[in-house]
């Protein structure tokens, strides 16, 4: 019996491809990665005439062994705390060749919230034409997860880890999108990746901007995070459904719009389905008390930013990327 | 035509006829004149640039490293606390064999903080993987920095042009800055075919595996290696252009029968000629200019080394604990020599601590001990230490 080789012609078959990808497929990101996905959102919408300033991370690591690259288009990774400055440092160059091209920043939570935090501030201070985008995985997935200053409140990670004297992380996680804000930017945004059509809609709205802007996008790490990789998405969309991740909108630091949620869950929905809430399951006292404050948090996140909303718009986040709202912002 | 100005001050016209792109710097002493000068040349139209005023020195290198990635000529400079706070960029820059050339105004490092000049900064990131260039006087300054870029171009490699702080930037000097016909007509428009291109993309800074970076760290080594030519090269076509020089990687000078030698590497050259002229010494002595520290010019030094009996280095920084850092890489390579010298490596005039004309007698005298002594600090005064620190 003989078989038939199958021949496939890459060319013809890319030549077919409905849309333009900057992110390819085969690159070493875990089953269910969460960042590999935005990050393929991300440079879909922003199209072929980009540049990209990597941060040191997940991101970097598994999209370049060498001599190997998943990126469609030009990418540099330079080092861990200095991706806000070698972006304006591109954009600066483009900008004195007086050419057009975008220049997108990414980092990770460490590198955005942390190492790279005074960078970034520059960046923004500056004014350069930048995109930068923040995946927020909230914690350091790629030395084996250590609490970040993105790390939500009570959360386990290798350097806060639950026992006798502890419930996970002391410190609340750092409200790093009004920080940003407060840089003035004309925009700034959260999204997540159980959003893929807010993350276009904000990449779009921000690429043409001409000035800094910056998203924040959640993605869950499935590694870190202690959940299969098939229930990423869902996941994320709890994070977003009970208030802990609001999805904001913010233009010269004020307040443009958030994604309304007119049934929020209880925040036990989300943290139970992450191994790094299992010690908030337990009988200890500690553990309730932590559940009703993080409860608090989310409850702050809704009244803070309004997200019951009124009126009879969206019903609330179930669904909001496939149901087409005329007229609506989160349409 | 000779005008007078001060070091900084014809820096930054240097690197003004070098038509920079983009510039990155963040201010300290003593680097912080040329800077203002160039954002005057820059606020006044005479240099059309992108002047980055950055939040820290790491984002200065880091601007200018993504400036060259993106396709632009781009200059820096620092000097002291800021080269160390550089010092992660500076070996990424080098590592990705971006063309950049960065001015260091020689200081001191902190603690004790001193602002004043030795070279412990540009010494301290010796391994980073860049050109070094050292300058003796502003002349030099002026000619390195152009030289510089021709260099660092045609070897995809960062140059980082030393000039003594306060000593040299501080300092009024004769300088004949040359016209923009003559800059032009020797550095040719920027072009660096490893750009970031949407056309031709390509991914940079990747993750490298142990089975590739032995072979990414022994090309850089070559390239380095390899760059003497370029080096003299540029020092050469320079010359034709200008009618100046600048001792590409070393200089000799004085009696040519003389036996022992003085090694110097920054201004102290001027002091010692001076000290030279005014207090002869019995016996004839030559001075060498290390004008090239990295790469390290081996072959041209046994040249300059052969038929001595004493070579003498001056360090403006050392290795605590271990001794001098220059005289250690004199000694190394005249081991080879059939007849090697007897090196000694004293360090001198640390933390801005001045050198006298009356040095040149305290080196020679110390040299002719027939105690051969490796290493020390020439000018310390151990009065001024409690006894247990003598």
């Amino acid at each position: 019996m003989t078989t038939e080789a199958v021949v496939i012609n890459t060319t013809e078959l890319r030549a077919k491809q409905p849309r333009f990808r900057g992110l390819e497929s085969g690159h070493r990101a875990c089953l269910g990665c969460g960042e590999a996905l935005a990050a393929r959102l991300v440079t879909e919408s922003a199209g072929p005439d980009v540049m990209i300033a990597n941060a040191t991370g997940c991101l970097e690591i598994f999209t370049t062994p060498w001599p190997e690259s998943a990126w469609r288009v030009p990418w540099l990774h330079s080092l861990f705390e200095n991706t806000g400055a070698v972006a304006s440092g591109m954009e600066a160059a483009l900008k004195a060749q007086g050419k057009s091209t975008k220049v997108l920043a990414f980092g990770g939570d460490g590198g955005t919230f942390d190492i790279g935090f005074q960078a970034l501030s520059g960046m923004l201070e500056r004014g350069h034409n930048v995109l930068y985008v923040c995946f927020d995985n909230e914690a350091y997935m790629n030395t084996g997860i250590q609490r970040s200053s993105s790390t939500p409140h009570a959360a386990m990670t290798t350097t806060s880890p639950p026992g006798k004297e502890r419930m996970g992380k002391r410190h609340l996680k750092k409200d790093i999108i009004s920080i940003v804000a407060a840089h003035h930017i004309p925009y700034a945004a959260t999204s997540s990746v159980a959003y893929p059509s807010d993350i276009r809609k904000k990449v779009r709205r921000a690429i043409a901007v001409e000035g800094p802007t910056f998203l924040q996008i959640h993605c869950p790490c499935p590694l870190g995070w202690g959940h299969e990789g098939n229930e990423s998405i869902e996941i994320a969309r709890l994070a977003v459904q009970t208030g802990l991740f609001p999805i904001i909108e913010l233009e010269r630091g004020g307040l443009a719009g958030a994604m309304p949620l007119r049934h929020p869950k209880p925040v036990e929905e989300y943290l139970k389905k992450q191994q790094r809430f299992r010690h908030l399951f337990t009988d200890d006292l500690r553990a309730k008390q932590e559940l009703e404050h993080i409860q608090a948090i989310a409850d702050h996140n809704i009244s803070n930013y309004e997200l019951l909303g009124e009126g009879k718009d969206a019903f609330d986040s179930e669904g909001i990327d496939t149901v087409r709202r005329g007229g609506m912002r989160w349409a | 035509m000779l005008q007078p100005l001060e070091g900084s001050q014809a820096i930054a016209q240097a690197v003004a006829l070098c038509r920079p792109q983009v510039i990155a710097a963040y201010p300290i002493t003593p680097q912080t004149h040329i800077v203002e000068n160039i954002s005057k040349l820059v606020a006044d139209g005479t240099l059309q640039c992108e002047f980055i005023s950055v939040e820290s020195e790491f984002s200065a290198a880091s601007v200018v490293l993504g400036a060259a990635m993106a396709g632009s000529r781009a200059y820096t400079a620092s000097a002291s606390q800021g080269i160390l706070l550089m010092a992660e960029v500076l070996f990424n820059i080098a590592g990705m064999r971006v063309p950049i050339v960065m001015t260091c105004a020689n200081r001191a490092i902190s603690s004790p903080l001193s602002i004043w000049n030795d070279q412990q900064d540009s010494m301290s990131v010796r391994d980073a993987g860049w050109i070094q260039l050292y300058c003796a006087d502003n002349q030099e300054a002026v000619d390195t920095t152009i030289q510089a870029y021709k260099i660092a171009e045609r070897t995809e490699l960062p140059v980082m042009v030393c000039v003594d702080g306060f000593i040299l930037t501080h300092t009024l000097e004769a300088i004949d800055v040359p016209t923009q016909a003559q800059a032009d007509e020797f550095l040719p428009p920027f072009q660096f075919k490893r750009s970031l291109d949407p056309r031709h993309p390509l991914s940079f800074g990747t993750l490298v595996s142990p089975d590739f970076y032995t072979e990414a760290r022994y090309s850089h080594h070559q390239a380095l290696l390899k760059a003497e030519t370029e080096i003299l090269f540029a020092d050469q076509q320079w010359a034709a252009i200008t009618g100046r020089r600048c001792g590409g990687l070393l200089k000799v000078e004085g009696h040519p029968d003389a036996k022992i030698a003085i090694l110097t590497i920054g201004s102290v050259l001027g002091t010692l000629q001076a000290a030279l002229d005014e207090f002869p010494p019995e016996q004839p002595v030559k001075l060498i200019k290390l004008r090239c520290f990295r790469p390290f010019p081996v072959e041209a030094l046994k040249t300059a080394c052969e038929n001595l009996t004493d070579v003498i280095v001056l360090e403006r920084a050392f290795s605590p604990g271990g001794g001098g850092i220059v005289g250690l890489e004199v000694l190394a390579a005249l081991a080879e020599l059939p007849t090697p010298p007897r090196v000694h490596s004293f360090a001198a005039g640390l933390g801005g601590r001045d050198i006298p004309l009356s040095l040149l007698g305290k080196l020679l005298e110390a040299a002719k001990r027939s105690q051969h002594e490796r290493f020390s600090i020439i000018d310390v005064e151990l009065s001024r230490l409690p006894e247990e620190d003598r």
